[in-house]
């Protein structure tokens, strides 16, 4: 054994690209599943949410702008970048989440699937969701899926990277940029997430994560006017409905959490459709 | 080119050489087909009863250029036309006389004799009508012929391969001295909207027409299908409304060939009417160039009138 | 002159009584709520005395509704269920005219769009959806897709008959059932199309129809026992529901407002602009949901385009609604023609410069001009807020990336217009504009094969074609 002391990392939050700390200067700690030290974390407040949201904003353009083959090929370098650290987030998984090294591997594994599975989906919703219309008349009408905007997302409070990478993955998937709330106890394998994000050619604010108490950041997101939705999975139950209300205040497209959640089962479509607009055009057809 | 006539100095410059009027003529806004052809038939539904009825009836009737143009024609039924364009109800004297008749060069004689003092317009075909493909003074011989025969209204041909294939001075040069050999007859330009088959194209041949001094744009000769159609006279109507916007003058317009039915005539008047505006409903400015209209008119202006349907026996076939 | 004779559509086409009942559990029924008097606002005379539900009439339309469900429609195969819809896309048609009368008289609206319009596209959203009954495998929804349930549903007054067509339809092609409160002054049509599900023999209960003002509105779409909501009407009201169902598993669809910019680039075919601004604006008198209410026009063209704006829109034929030649009819209530009297007067407050159609009006009944206001800037309530009515606003851009910022300037994304005869400019525009329905060089052109829904504030989720089964599928 050696008597080196091991280099700490310090565990901040991943905005516009960065790795700001918060800017109301707190910290909390975060704990194995025993209770043992594991690092402080950065408790992001209502500001770090608003430069969150303006940095997803910022992002959107270029990212639903670009081709969907360049997302697919960003999404699976973010694999390619995940598999390289497959023991690092294998440890850490282990230590946030209190399972075996052998089962956090399979979460680690299959988070690295998931990446390469919406990698595929890119460049494939538009054909499967979109349609040329048989209207009844001389026009040419189409219909194309588009993202909806900045989707703020509360992620799953138990899997904190399986789930982080399910719920974030579909949003990003389509052109969405993204503002996440992390788990609140288990956050350190999302942050580790954001750096192998800021390695992968995923364009500074396309995901904003955000360490800290979900309950004090959530009604912030949701409420914010520049947001288009919000994802409701890692939301405490007994703030819910209070979010949902908040976010009716500028019609947000809201998914609802779903009763206990099994990431580790096949994903669907679904959560990409969550956070599509259809666009159908018209044109007519004429010499 | 030739020297065009005069022109407000907005429009001088379109037609000072051959690269300025395609420059004009392509720099015209398009036309959508779809549109004009769903306003055309949101128009066509306008319902027209009782007085209106009667009143465009009447109107219709006045607008007639009464027409003939068969190999077969001769003297002898050139008079029937005429006698019928003098009253086309005999029994019915209220009836409106009809605004012309339209024959060929070698018939405008009878016409003309048919009908003077009454009032009535000998418009004749000319310029190696209906396909125009002949020389240009063969074409000003016939226009020429026309007038000295007694023409007061010349309807000329386009010539539609030199327009088609983008010469646009060649026929503008040729409208301009038909125009010169008219003297004081009127000169109806026909498109023949059938062969040029796009809006656009209708839009342009239109202002290149009125840039050279057509007193009408006419739809057809009636020898080519389509003939007139509604759509085609909203982009003709749309035309002279926009000439009047440019340059204050009046100029008229004519479909031809096709219209058979009350029911149709009253859709090109409430087009006429909507599209151009009110001050275009009179023969000066619009005309049908029409045969078997002119009967299916007096048939339901007598039932306008009488109070029941009227048949075919009732209105006199010439 | 010629003036056109007027050509009034018969009103005893419409078979109009004196009386309405709510329709529940495949009855007509009275209901227990206070009545309500439906008016014709063309002539502010009372068309027919129409009774109304009350909260425990809510209740039991509600049950009848879950009983059907429960016993027979969410069993019965679903090329049965086709045929049912199939009858009453045929019996739409067959009642055409009757229908279209009907809704002239107690919407206000124009016999030549209920007629052309409203009807016809009511029975093609039925024929259209009945064909997807049995085909639900195919709608990219997984093998077997699943009906939510009872389907609560609150439709607006400017499409009465049309967008109950919309919320029906879909919903049992799906397999759910209904309950539907058609708006407070428009009931009639809806209790027709009561008729008509009779006269198609559905199973009782399948759909339930129940007048009522807004109070029964929202205690239909808070009862416990409605699975799914879906709403067309105001952005404010759709957020009360948003707020309403928070935390319930309701599923829900809004289509609420919208600012729609319609826009005109120089090298635009002009002359069909100008059509399209008529269409896009001063069909239905305004009451459109995704009106073209915001032109913005290229500077270049902009003198041009408005002068051929005002001389045609001077044509157009302000009055009777019955009149077959009438081109804009009736506001549909006093209260909608204060509310445009008073953003009117908020334009010409804040300085925008307003030119009013010199059209006769009738004495009697709701009406309003086509108006149009120039030199309007996006800071003007005129350019923000809905007006719901036949006002234009008028504003210019120099470049297209001006043009795109303007148009997507607005809380609202329901629909857009460009014009240009560009076809790369035209997708161009398309790709960005952010609008549920981006129509180029046409406008206010539907169909039950193409979706139609908003962006932001327009609301959320689609009506129409197999994007449209989503909302009442549980997936």
């Amino acid at each position: 054994m050696s008597d080196r002391i091991s280099v700490a990392k310090t565990y901040k939050l991943y905005i516009g690209g960065a790795f700001p700390r918060s800017e109301s200067g707190r910290s909390y700690p975060v704990t194995d599943h025993k209770g043992a030290f594991l690092a402080n974390a950065a408790q992001g407040s209502r500001k770090d949410a608003r430069d969150a949201v303006g940095a997803a904003r910022k992002a959107f353009p270029g990212w639903s702008g670009a081709t969907a083959y360049n997302r697919g090929q960003v999404l699976y370098r973010v694999a390619e970048m995940l598999e390289g650290r497959r023991e690092q987030f294998i440890a850490e998984v282990s230590a946030a989440e209190g399972v075996p090294a052998k089962k956090a591997q399979s979460l680690v594994d299959a988070a690295i699937d998931r990446w390469v599975w919406y990698a595929g989906w890119t460049d494939k919703i538009a054909s499967v969701l979109g349609a040329a219309n048989p209207v009844a008349g001389p026009y040419f009408s189409f219909s194309t899926p588009e993202p909806t905007g900045v989707v703020a997302v509360l992620a799953p409070q138990q899997s904190s990277l399986l789930g982080l990478v399910s719920v974030v993955a579909p949003v990003i998937a389509s052109g969405n940029t993204a503002v996440v709330v992390t788990s609140q106890d288990r956050p350190l394998p999302a942050i580790t997430l954001s750096e192998v994000l800021a390695t992968s050619d995923l364009p500074g604010g396309v995901v904003n994560l955000l360490t800290g108490r979900t309950a004090e950041i959530a009604p912030w997101l949701a409420s914010h006017a520049d947001v288009n939705a919000l994802d409701l999975t890692g939301a405490p139950e007994s703030i819910r409905a209070d979010l949902e209300r908040s976010a009716a205040g500028t019609v947000k497209r809201v998914l609802r959490a779903r009763p206990s959640e099994d990431f580790t089962r096949e994903p669907d479509l679904s959560r990409i459709r969550a956070y599509l607009e259809t666009k159908t055009v018209w044109h007519p057809m004429g010499v | 080119m030739a020297a065009p006539t005069t022109l407000p100095s907005a429009l001088a410059d379109a037609v000072r050489d051959e690269s300025s009027l395609r420059r004009f003529l392509h720099g015209l806004p398009g036309v959508d087909q779809v549109g004009v052809e769903q306003r055309a038939a949101g128009l066509g539904t306008r319902s027209i009863k009782k007085a209106s009825k009667m009143q465009a009836i009447d109107t219709a009737i006045s607008m007639v250029d009464l027409t003939t143009l068969e190999g077969a024609d001769t003297p002898g039924k050139v008079r029937s036309l005429a006698a019928k364009a003098r009253r086309p109800d005999p029994e019915r004297p209220d009836v409106p006389k009809v605004a012309a008749v339209c024959v060929y060069p070698d018939m405008v004689k009878t016409a003309a004799d048919e009908l003077k003092g009454t009032g009535i317009n000998v418009a004749s075909v000319a310029t190696a009508f209906p396909s125009g493909r002949s020389t240009l003074e063969i074409k000003l011989a016939d226009t020429r012929f026309a007038v000295e025969q007694g023409a007061t209204e010349v309807d000329m041909v386009i010539d539609r391969g030199a327009f088609l294939s983008g010469r646009y001075g060649l026929v503008f040069d040729e409208i301009v001295r038909v125009k010169e050999a008219c003297g004081d007859a009127h000169l109806k330009v026909i498109l023949e909207t059938g062969e040029l088959v796009t809006y656009d194209n209708v839009r342009r041949a239109s202002w290149l027409a009125l840039l050279a001094g057509g007193d009408f744009i006419k739809t057809s000769t009636g020898k080519v299908q389509p003939a007139a159609t509604l759509p085609v006279t909203h982009v003709m109507l749309q035309a002279v409304r926009d000439w009047h916007t440019q340059t204050g003058e009046l100029r008229g317009v004519k479909p031809a060939g096709g219209i058979r039915t009350t029911k149709d005539a009253i859709k090109y008047l409430v087009a006429v009417h909507e599209v151009a505006g009110p001050e275009w409903l009179n023969n000066h400015l619009f005309r049908f160039g029409a045969s078997t209209l002119l009967n299916d008119l007096l048939m339901q202006r007598r039932t306008q009138t009488d109070g029941h349907y009227s048949g075919p026996d009732y209105v006199t076939v010439d | 002159m010629w003036e056109y004779a007027p050509a009034p559509e018969s009103r005893d086409i419409a078979n109009l009584k004196p009386n309405y009942r709510m329709f529940v559990d495949g009855q007509f029924v009275e209901g227990t709520g206070e009545p309500l008097k439906t008016v014709n606002p063309a002539t502010e005379e009372v068309l027919a005395e129409v009774s109304t539900a009350s909260k425990e009439d809510v209740d039991k339309a509600v049950k009848a509704a879950r009983r059907a469900y429960d016993r027979t429609w969410s069993k019965m195969p679903g090329s049965e269920r086709a045929k049912y819809i199939y009858r009453i896309a045929r019996l739409i048609q067959e009642r055409s005219r009757e229908l279209a009368v009907l809704e002239s008289l107690d919407n206000g609206k124009p016999i030549k769009e209920s007629r052309d319009v409203d009807v016809p596209t009511a029975a093609a959203h039925f024929f259209y959806h009945a064909g997807w009954a049995d085909k639900l495998s195919y709608a990219g929804y997984g093998p077997d897709p699943k009906p939510l349930g009872v389907a609560g549903q609150v439709i607006p007054w400017n499409f009465p008959l049309l967008m109950a067509a919309w919320k029906i339809a879909p919903a049992l092609a799906c397999g759910n059932t209904v309950v539907l409160k058609p708006a407070e002054t428009t009931p009639l049509s809806a209790l027709v199309l009561a008729e008509i599900i009779q006269q198609a023999d559905l199973p009782p209960g399948v759909v339930n129809i129940i007048p009522g003002a807004g109070d029964i509105g929202a205690t239909l779409v808070e009862h416990p026992d409605v699975n799914k909501v879906a709403f067309t009407g105001s952005t404010e009201v759709g957020k009360i529901i948003q707020r309403q169902l928070a935390g319930t598993s309701k599923k829900l669809t809004l289509e609420l407002g919208g600012k729609a910019a319609n826009v005109v680039f120089d090298d635009a075919p002009l002359d069909q602009a100008v059509e399209g601004i008529v269409n896009g604006i001063f069909f239905n008198q305004g009451h459109v949901c995704c009106a073209g209410s915001r032109l913005l026009v290229q500077e270049s063209v902009a003198d041009e385009l408005l002068e051929k704006l005002r001389v045609r829109v001077s044509t157009l034929r302000v009055g009777d609604p019955l009149d077959k030649n009438t081109d804009v009819g009736a506001i549909n209530s006093r209260e909608q023609l204060t509310k445009i009297q008073e953003l009117v007067e908020s334009g010409e407050g804040e300085g925008a410069s307003r030119w009013t159609s010199a059209c006769p009006l009738p004495d009697k009944g709701f009406f309003f001009a086509p108006t149009v206001f120039s030199n309007v800037s996006q800071a003007m309530r005129i350019a923000r807020e809905e007006i719901f009515g036949p006002v234009l606003s008028v504003l210019t851009f120099r470049t297209p990336d001006e043009a795109v910022a303007k148009a997507n300037n607005t809380p609202y994304g329901l629909s857009a217009g460009v014009w240009t005869e560009k076809g790369s400019r035209i997708l161009w525009m398309a790709q960005r504009m952010r609008a549920g329905v981006v129509w180029s060089n046409t406008f206010n052109r539907f169909d039950p094969t193409a979706p139609f829904g908003g962006y932001q504030e327009s609301g959320f989720g689609r009506e129409g074609g197999r994007t449209g089964l989503e909302a009442y599928l549980d997936v």
